[in-house]
């Protein structure tokens, strides 16, 4: 019988158990949980500050998942080293765990850039974990100053989730824009503006470089009072485990399509991984959800002896702020070319006479066509799409592929 | 396992799918007083054009990749049948932004809803199915591997 180790317990571990049990019913699975919660959807940490959610609700799957699956879940349990010669784990309380393979999904972590005078600040947060939001909640006070320092999905998220519980929200980002990482000058804007209009105030281009208890020194001279201070700078991959034994480390851990890393059976999968990302045609980090299911699933497939390959990953995010929905996909590269209405903004990036990302504010209806155009590099020669440009339609196709589409099983 | 099938040469255009499926997930009994005036939220659509026309709902996809993508796990499988918890659903519609057939689309109240063939609502068969007057929509086993 197989036994396998998968360090975390995040989105990532569930994908790559069931990947295992898509292969191997009867395998032995041990997951390591840093973590003491059952398994979580990590991004709803603020829809359950914004009570759209709650502790059980936010539950990635069922209470009994573990023991349906046929897994041992050590909690509070962190693993200090891996070894790629005998295949082993060894845990903080010097447990060795021996298996066939192990696959490292231990995500990433807050990234806290040096300030002055950090630690004379009480009420610091980050903002990444359960158990960050719920000291976070503590804080939460409806007269509360709060200073976001990052403007990214992880700050606006925040914001958005605690708004309505404190008395006023400022958030501050060294870029000059919001979502930086996902939205152009122009998109930015516009998702500022209605930002602003839901109560969140910014100070952009400008940061924190200093701190003394209750106080911000900004950057540009400055000085903000604040109650509560959320760092939401950046996140940095979790990689030492398999640094620390010689294995490939970028950014994130390196791994090939079938996500194994260079030492043999040591695979790594989700937000401490770099894999292929087929919209600029490299490895890199992609710390979105549905990538850390997909590539735990191909590591666990792989892992019990199928054959699974993971290469056609792109970016992709689907974002709302107080009733704005934004989606984005692919690589900004290429010519821009946009659809206007009202309320709404589209921007398509056609590179090669293929469709290379795409940003959406407002108008989102039916997103997921525009993405597979991207995802399944469709030359656009072939397809209408100065039509769906306006209305994403599966129009657009040809009819045999509809009727491949919508005539058989797929 | 039997699923929803589109026959396009047959579709009129009529949206009559539309309002059987507001209608049979509705769960009341009168059809004018669940819809009339009512702006409506099928799981089920019409697109094309005024002459090609068919109805597109969830595939029930062998690999659903809205239910890999999920980030509350308020997708899962049951029985071959793609289903919501729409309790668990936050609304961010990452499902939408991942399904390449453009089935998905919320609900009035911004949470997720789809096509889950009308199995457990007072329907029992497919409505887009029983009502469509050319028979363009058919609910049939096509042959698969489950």
């Amino acid at each position: 019988m197989k036994e396998y180790v998968i360090v975390g317990n995040g989105v990532a571990s569930i994908g790559c158990i069931e990947g295992i049990r898509s292969v191997d019913k009867d395998g032995k699975i041990t997951v390591i949980s840093e973590e003491k919660h059952h398994i979580y959807g990590r991004p709803l940490i603020s829809y359950y500050l914004e009570h759209k959610t709650d502790l059980e609700r936010m539950k990635y799957r069922p209470d009994d998942y573990y023991e349906v699956n046929n897994c041992r879940v050590i909690y509070g349990k962190r693993v200090e080293a891996v070894d790629n010669k005998a295949i082993s784990v060894t845990l903080d309380d010097k447990t060795v765990i021996k298996a066939d393979s192990i696959c490292i999904a231990t995500g990433s972590r807050p990234f806290v850039p040096p300030f002055e005078g950090l630690e004379t600040v009480k009420n610091k947060f980050s903002f990444m974990t359960l158990d960050d939001a719920l000291s976070l909640e503590k804080a939460l006070d409806k007269n509360a100053k709060v200073l976001i320092v990052g403007a990214g999905l992880i700050g606006l998220k925040c914001a958005e989730g605690i708004r309505d519980r404190v008395g006023s929200i400022t958030v501050c980002d060294l870029a000059d824009r919001v979502l930086s990482s996902i939205l152009d000058n122009d998109c930015a804007a516009t998702v500022e503006a209605h930002l602003k209009k839901e109560g969140i105030d910014f100070m952009l281009g400008d940061t924190a470089v200093r701190f003394d208890n209750n106080k911000a020194f900004m950057k540009s001279g400055a000085e903000v009072d604040f109650d509560i201070l959320v760092l939401a700078v950046g996140v940095r991959a979790n990689t030492e485990l398999l640094r620390d034994i010689g294995g490939n480390v970028n950014r994130g851990i390196i791994v090939d399509e079938k996500m194994e890393t260079n030492l043999k059976g040591i695979y790594a999968a989700g937000d401490c991984a770099e894999g292929f990302d087929a919209s600029i045609g490299a490895n890199r980090v992609l710390a979105i959800l549905p990538n850390a299911y997909m590539q735990g699933h191909t590591a666990g497939t792989n892992m019990a002896g199928g054959s699974a390959i993971f290469d056609n990953a792109i970016p992709e995010n689907s974002i709302g702020f107080f009733g704005l929905h934004i989606m984005t996909a692919g690589a900004y590269d290429g010519e821009m070319t946009e659809e206007k209405g009202e309320n709404s903004l589209k921007r398509f990036f056609v590179k090669d006479g293929r469709l290379s990302g795409f940003i959406l504010i407002g108008d989102i209806d039916r997103a997921g066509i525009y993405t597979s155009l991207i995802r399944n590099k469709t030359p656009l020669n072939e397809i209408d799409f100065e039509l769906t440009k306006k209305v994403a339609s599966s129009f657009i196709f040809s009819e045999k592929t509809r009727r491949k589409n919508f005539g058989g099983v797929v | 396992m039997k699923r929803v099938y589109v026959n396009e040469q047959w579709c009129l255009g009529c949206h009559l799918c539309e309002y059987n499926c507001a209608f049979a997930n509705s769960g009341l009994k009168d059809m004018a007083f669940a819809l009339k005036d009512k702006k409506i939220f099928p799981r089920i659509h019409i697109e094309g054009n005024d002459k090609v026309s068919f109805a597109v709902s969830c595939r029930h996809c062998t690999d659903p990749v809205c239910m890999k993508s999920c980030i509350a796990g308020a997708i899962y499988k049951q029985d071959g049948v793609v289903k919501i918890n729409r309790d668990k659903c936050v609304g961010c519609l990452t499902c939408v932004l991942v399904c390449p057939y453009g089935a998905l689309a919320p609900a009035e109240d911004g949470i997720m809803q789809k096509c889950e063939l009308c199995l457990e609502n007072s329907c029992g068969q497919p409505a887009c199915v029983s009502g469509c007057p050319n028979k363009a929509i058919v609910y049939e086993e096509r042959g698969e591997e489950e």
